[in-house]
């Protein structure tokens, strides 16, 4: 079956992000960029369903400016095999995002969709969602295990009290949690074999998607800074400040 | 308009984080709904009936709904959702499962994990692992809102006499189904709810020493959480992950033990009201945020802890 994921360019992981001084948004001016982690684990699973047989072909998608292709061709040398980039000026609203996948969906018909839950730095948790809406697809959100039987999958899911299990007819959408595999890092040569698999650009016109701005961001403030307090000698001591100056014993 | 609230719940109790999803409602107008949608929910109904500010129960009482599969309940809920300015439900694994589904239906934007409602129309959220805070400005004519439970305080559970209406739509869109779970089951407090939570990160070793962190949790009453890499690791399971992809915690006291303090994990944790770390490497970033900290090996530390409190 062919397999489609979606990939985001985004802040590595690793940066802690500053707020610019007029609060119009976060400074993101020579800060290192990545494959946001969530979506890393969707390649690497799509990866291992063509490794084993289950997939036949994977697409790749990433929405945004030409930069994503940096994202794109990482997906590509750890095993995708082609991609697709939708040109925009930034990264659109959710619904916008799910509106164009839909329509690629449309196109490219898929069997499953993996993504990530959520992206790291909008934190929105949201567009897998609304893509299963929009294309009446089942969704199996937050995935620690994915198993493909017999025109269904079983997905195993992270939620508040463990983990729940759930069937979903195909085609259907999957977003990966974090136990879901450990992502594979890529090699040189797959690196460089990377740069000679088809990539594609589309634009919302062609797609025949309309974006719609649902919000508007009025400020990006950083949050209330805690100061680091003090270091104890010792448990005695630690267990005193609880008891009488915090008082929360 | 009125509000529709969603309730958090299991069939048979209604869920703490329902009534944080209340008061937040409750800023954004002063029209409340609550919907009760699952099987066999009528003690659920009953509850909900009672929680203050609220005017109205609907009640979906169908096996349509029994396990909130997103595929039914959203489209029950972008239904009833048509006739309201706000849907709003808690930013739990349900929350956030079934919403942004709503939102799609329904044509507009979710706002996601609010923390607070500047007015009807403009919310603050978290974003980059909470190293940002967004006020933005909803577009939309209904407003499809999922809310961080720490940032609100609970409704009061009594002294509501909401009246109780029976929604008969059924939707079962028969794409999905369930077909199992495995659920923690804890005599503690829940994390999310907890006034003290102890956690525990990598530097616990293995998933027995846990249990000197679960002594401490018993004579305080507390909760149990833990770091991402805890959790990977398969010390302890991963309903416990505190941090920007597990959960949002902010009790009164917060003890890290053996975490290093990766941003992730102060994500969820950092608004906590005193947070004390227990950690061998004077220079470990969970200082930073500590209130107390002890630089000690937590397997001297956290044993004499345990016999002095
Ligand atoms: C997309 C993404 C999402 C993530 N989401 C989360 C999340 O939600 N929650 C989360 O927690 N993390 C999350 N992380 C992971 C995060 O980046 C860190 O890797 C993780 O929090 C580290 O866990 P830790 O502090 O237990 O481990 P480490 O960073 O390895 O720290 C272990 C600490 O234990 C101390 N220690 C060791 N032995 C002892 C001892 N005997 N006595 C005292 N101290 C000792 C060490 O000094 C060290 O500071 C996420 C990462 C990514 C990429
Ligand atoms: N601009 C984009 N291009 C490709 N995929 C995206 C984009 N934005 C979001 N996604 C996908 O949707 C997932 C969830 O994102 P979000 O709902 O924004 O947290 C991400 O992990 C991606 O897989």
């Amino acid at each position: 079956m062919k397999v489609l994921v979606t990939v985001k360019r985004v802040i590595d992981y690793n940066v802690k992000v500053r707020v610019k001084s007029d609060n119009t948004d976060v400074d993101l001016a020579n800060v290192k960029m990545a494959l946001n982690p969530f979506c890393e684990i969707a390649v690497e699973e799509a990866v291992r369903l063509k490794e084993a047989g289950t997939a036949t072909e994977v697409v790749v998608v990433s929405i945004g400016p030409k930069a994503c292709e940096e994202q794109i061709r990482t997906a590509l040398a750890l095993g995708v095999d082609r991609g697709i980039r939708i040109e925009t000026e930034d990264s659109p609203e959710s619904l916008n995002v799910a509106k164009l996948l839909a329509k690629v969906i449309e196109e490219e018909k898929p069997e499953l969709i993996i993504m990530g839950k959520q992206a790291i730095d909008t934190d929105n948790n949201q567009t897998g969602q609304m893509l299963g809406a929009l294309l009446d697809m089942p969704q199996g959100t937050f995935a620690s295990e994915v198993q493909i039987d017999d025109g269904k999958v079983n997905v195993t899911r992270e939620v508040d009290g463990g983990l729940q299990t759930v069937a979903l007819n195909l085609p259907a959408i999957v977003t990966t949690d974090l136990r879901l595999n450990e992502p594979r890092y890529a090699s040189l040569p797959n690196i460089m074999k990377a740069k000679r698999k088809p990539l594609d650009v589309k634009n919302p016109t062609d797609l025949g998607v309309e974006l719609k701005a649902h919000t508007q961001l009025l400020k990006v403030t950083p949050p209330e800074e805690r100061q680091a307090g003090i270091k104890v000698g010792s448990i005695d001591e630690l267990v005193d400040k609880l008891k009488n100056e915090a008082k929360v014993l | 308009m009125a509000i529709l609230v969603i309730a958090e719940h299991d069939n048979s109790t209604l869920k703490g984080a329902t009534l944080n999803a209340v008061t937040a409602a409750t800023r954004m107008g002063d029209d409340l709904h609550l919907l009760v949608a699952g099987a066999d929910c009528g003690a659920v109904a009953e509850a909900a009936a009672k929680v203050a500010c609220v005017s109205k129960v609907l009640v979906a009482d169908n096996a349509a709904y029994e396990y909130q599969l997103a595929e039914n309940i959203s489209r029950l809920i972008a239904e009833l959702g048509k006739n309201y300015s706000h849907v709003v439900s808690p930013a739990t694994t349900n929350g956030k499962n079934f919403m942004p589904r709503v939102a799609a239906l329904l044509d507009v934007a979710q706002l996601s994990d609010i923390t607070a409602v500047d007015a009807a129309d403009t919310f603050q959220r978290p974003i980059y692992a909470g190293n940002a805070i967004a006020t933005v400005q909803s577009l939309d004519a209904i407003k499809v809102i999922t809310v961080r439970g720490t940032a609100f305080d609970a409704a009061a559970a009594e002294g509501g006499s909401a009246a109780v209406e029976v929604v008969g739509s059924v939707h079962d869109a028969e794409i999905s189904s369930f077909v199992g779970e495995e659920m923690a089951v804890s005599d503690r407090p829940e994390l999310t709810a907890a006034k003290v939570v102890i956690s525990g990160g990598r530097g616990m070793g293995n998933g027995e020493n846990f249990e000197l962190l679960e002594r401490i949790a018993d004579k305080l009453g507390a909760a149990v959480g833990a770091s991402r890499a805890a959790v990977d690791a398969g010390f302890v399971p991963n309903d416990m992950q505190v941090g920007q992809t597990g959960k949002i915690v902010a009790p009164e006291l917060y003890i890290a033990v053996g975490i290093s303090g990766a941003i992730q994990h102060l994500a969820g944790m950092k608004d906590s009201k005193i947070i004390v770390a227990i950690n061998k490497d004077e220079e470990a970033p969970i200082f930073s945020v500590a209130d107390y900290g002890l630089v000690a090996d937590l397997f001297d530390a956290v044993p004499e802890l345990e016999s002095k409190l």
